[in-house]
């Protein structure tokens, strides 16, 4: 297991590693950074000062490794337009994100799950097809479109629930639903898969046979080992969700990292880009590699490295 | 399990900390108004957004200020003013204004505030707008004269745009930023304006309150209203949502279509006003982005009777709107609308192509930034007699630097003056050998040069008349509509828009 875990670590920081050199040369293909901080309309001179202040005119190589070792320091540097240091602007918004997020994978396992084992224990009939349309649905529906729908329906026409902001719980019950319902079929299909093969298995027969009553099995003994991939692939999920949450948190007007995100790419404010994409993807990783973990720990045949 | 709610419930408790105000309306007393940008910084000399033209008004005051009804400049900040000769501006200053910080203003702070923003080492935004201050000089605590560096007829109005008063010595306090300048913007802002600044929260909100020290007798006269907050909310759908739920009192900028739709809500009320925007086509007349075609003064004018301005400017832009005949607005001074003009005429731009050489027409790049269902329609009305444009659709600083740089063989561009009402503010940014020029035509620079120096109004009109029927018979630019806006806001509110674009918040109440 040991050797299991250092491998996939090594792959893991390999991996993060990639991300940040590709995150940091993109940003620097698509334009001058130079020209970005002075603005188009600057003069020549002024650029030249900003490129050297700024130190790009040292090689690449040496601008990365630089980045790199004050990123590793958790220095990110300053924000061009909010006029604070990155780090204390990306401690202040992904609570926010974190928050969205696990909400929004709590509402798609609060209606995967069931529709997941209620499709299990009746294949193939009615309520199994009524829960495949469902959760396709989800997956079909643009997020945004959904999201708008319920603003119009929920806020504006019945005006159950705020629109914008993150003052309390009601504000983040209609961004959860859109994001979180487009994660449902996958979770929903896995249940039903893993639920239905479990049911069929030798100890379950033994459980039936012994009396025990229906629910008792199917939650206590079935339900039990066929979540343990659905607890790795949530957790690979909600690194989705922190991802995706962009468009909710624009809609929503939630300042969370995904609304920073589009905010710094608009402004051109290099460093918080590069630092955001740089945490959202370690974060990711690291999600990934522990959903890698927690099965082989859980089904030592998944332990090859 | 439990422990999973445990950390669910603190998530949830932890973001509810991110609290934000969301008192708005009537029974609040705040007027809440939103638009889809972000204003980080809260001084309107360091952002030269719309939005901090709009709170600089209301923070701040002018020495003096124009009546966008009857286009007078009204007393501010200055009781009294004159030219002394053509160089030279003196103004009576009020008694008894107060700064929000208790001060007292007075010429030492007019003085101050003039100095700093002609001084180029001090960076404001808008300097080109106020680049022809030499400096200012106090003559007594009440009277300050303002040194010109070349003759400038409409400095009165720039002053009443953008030249907001701080109180002396305002900027010392600035922050050094890590390269050594400073952070001018970054000061606590402090005006003698009807609201004061309460809160500013980059990316969320700006919070005023009413100044109850505000003087009488000026021009805004006094504040109704208590509170004023200025929310970002970039989503234009999520914008008109929160309109309708009332969690926002007023926004502007609303999609023809939307307002259509809106105007049905009985707790809305939807307006369509003018503004001093102008849209229009400017030609690459020497051909400097290797695309000769606009060399040409028959392309150009085939181009111009191509268009069927009359129905994109109904259609399309909204009631208020009117067809732009000059490189001016029709609103601003000394603009001309008695200039040749082109009228629709598909086959007349068929047969002056065919005379120029172009008879299947040809292909070439446009450029844009705004209002992409704008450049659509012009580009369907060009395809219909041969002319295929490429759009190249980018962000407003792209667009500049193309045309700055000369690589715009037609670039289909929008400009608002900085919302001042007079002609130099608009067709000398564009004829007068700026950056933003791309016609040079030696002949209409001298003749704005001379235009700018005649201080006598009919004069300067006539002077004016000879530039704008120039351009127009040269088919230098293709002007194409002056935009209207629609407004949106709630019924409870009393509110009337103007041309200028500077929502006056502090003259609206509940009804």
């Amino acid at each position: 297991m040991l050797a299991f875990a250092i491998k996939r670590l090594g792959v893991a920081l390999l991996v993060a590693l990639t991300v940040s050199l590709i995150t940091f040369s993109m940003i620097h293909i698509s334009g001058d950074p130079a020209v970005a901080i002075a603005g188009d309309t600057a003069r020549p001179e002024t650029i030249e000062a900003v490129r050297k202040f700024y130190g790009f005119d040292r090689p690449i190589v040496v601008q990365y490794l630089d980045w790199l070792a004050s990123a590793l320091r958790g220095d990110f540097g300053r924000s061009f337009t909010l006029r604070q240091p990155v780090a204390d602007v990306i401690f202040a918004r992904l609570p926010v994100t974190m928050a969205l997020g696990a909400l929004a994978i709590a509402f798609a396992l609060l209606l995967a799950i069931p529709l997941g084992v209620l499709a299990a224990v009746r294949p193939n009939s009615l309520v199994d097809r009524f829960a495949l349309t469902v959760a396709v649905v989800g997956q079909a529906m643009p997020t945004f479109w959904f999201a708008l729908t319920l603003v119009l329906w929920l806020g504006v026409y019945w005006r159950l629930l705020p629109i914008t902001g993150s003052e309390g719980w009601k504000n983040f019950v209609m961004p959860a639903i859109a994001l979180g319902y487009y994660v449902t079929p996958a979770i929903m299909r896995l249940t039903r898969a893993g639920v239905l093969e479990v049911l069929s298995s030798d100890y379950i027969r033994t459980a039936r046979a012994k009396g025990l009553r229906p629910m008792t099995v199917l939650f206590k003994h079935a339900l039990r080992n066929a979540i343990i991939p659905v607890v790795s692939l949530s957790a690979v999920q909600f690194g989705f969700m922190l991802g995706g949450s962009i468009v909710i948190e624009t809609i929503f007007q939630i300042n969370g990292l995904g609304y920073l995100a589009w905010e710094s790419i608009q402004r051109k404010d290099l460093p918080t880009m590069q630092a955001i994409v740089l945490s959202l993807s370690v974060i990711y990783v690291l999600l990934t590699l522990l959903a890698d973990l927690l099965n082989a720990f859980l089904d030592p045949r998944l332990r090859v490295a | 399990m439990k422990r999973l709610w445990f950390a669910m419930a603190g998530l949830i408790a932890g973001a509810t900390l991110i609290a934000t105000d969301a008192s708005a309306g009537k029974k609040d007393d705040t007027l809440v108004w939103a638009t889809d940008r972000d204003n980080p910084i809260a001084d309107p000399f360091y952002i030269n957004t719309r939005e901090l033209v709009v709170i600089g008004h209301h923070v701040w005051d002018t020495l003096v200020f124009i009546d966008p009804k009857s286009g007078e400049i009204k007393p501010l900040l200055a009781t009294k003013w004159a030219w002394v000769n053509q160089t030279t501006l003196e103004f009576e200053l009020r008694n008894g204004v107060k700064f929000h910080s208790g001060k007292v203003m007075d010429a030492d702070d007019v003085v101050y505030t003039l100095n700093h923003a002609a001084n180029k080492e001090n960076a404001i935004a808008n300097f080109a707008l106020l680049a022809w201050i030499k400096n200012a000089e106090k003559i007594d605590d009440g009277k300050v004269r303002i040194n010109l560096n070349r003759p400038f007829p409409p400095a009165l109005a720039y002053l009443a745009g953008i030249g907001f008063i701080m109180q002396k010595g305002h900027y010392d306090s600035a922050p050094v930023k890590p390269d050594g300048k400073k952070d001018f913007g970054a000061v606590k802002p402090n005006g003698t304006g009807p609201y004061r600044i309460v809160e500013v929260k980059p990316g969320e909100n700006i919070r005023m309150e009413k100044n109850t020290d505000y003087f009488k007798d000026g021009f805004k006269g006094e504040p109704n209203i208590s509170k004023l907050t200025f929310r970002t909310i970039k989503d234009t759908n999520t914008r008109t949502a929160e309109l309708m739920t009332g969690a926002i009192d007023w926004i502007w900028d609303v999609p023809k279509d939307q307002a259509e739709r809106i105007a049905a809500n009985p707790g809305v009320m939807v307006e369509n006003a003018k503004t001093l925007r102008v849209s229009y086509l400017q030609f690459d007349v020497h051909g400097v982005s290797g695309q000769k075609f606009f060399t040409d003064k028959r392309v150009r004018e085939a181009v111009a009777h191509a268009i069927n301005r009359e129905s994109l400017t109904k259609n399309l832009v909204g009631p208020a709107a009117v067809v732009a005949h000059s490189a001016c607005h029709p609103d601003q001074f000394a603009c001309s609308s008695d200039v040749p003009k082109y009228a629709f005429d598909p086959a007349k731009a068929k047969s002056l192509l065919k005379e120029a050489g172009f008879p299947d027409g040809f292909e070439f790049d446009l450029f844009a930034y705004r209002d992409r269902e704008y450049t659509e329609a012009v580009i369907g009305d060009l395809a219909k007699v041969g002319i295929k444009p490429k759009l190249n659709y980018v962000q407003y600083t792209a667009f500049v630097e193309n045309v700055h740089k000369g690589r715009t063989p037609v670039a289909h561009g929008t400009w608002g003056s900085n919302s001042v009402p007079d002609v130099s503010a608009m067709t000398a940014q564009f004829f007068a050998n700026g950056p933003d020029d791309l016609t040079k035509d030696p002949e209409v620079v001298k003749q704005i040069a001379e235009a700018d120096s005649i201080t006598d109004p009919d004069k300067r009109k006539a002077a004016w008349q000879t530039v704008l029927v120039r351009i127009a018979s040269e088919v230098y630019w293709v002007p194409l509509f002056t935009y209207a806006k629609y407004y949106a806001y709630s019924k409870d509110l009393d509110f009337k828009p103007t041309s200028d674009e500077i929502p006056q918040f502090f003259a609206a109440k509940w009804k």
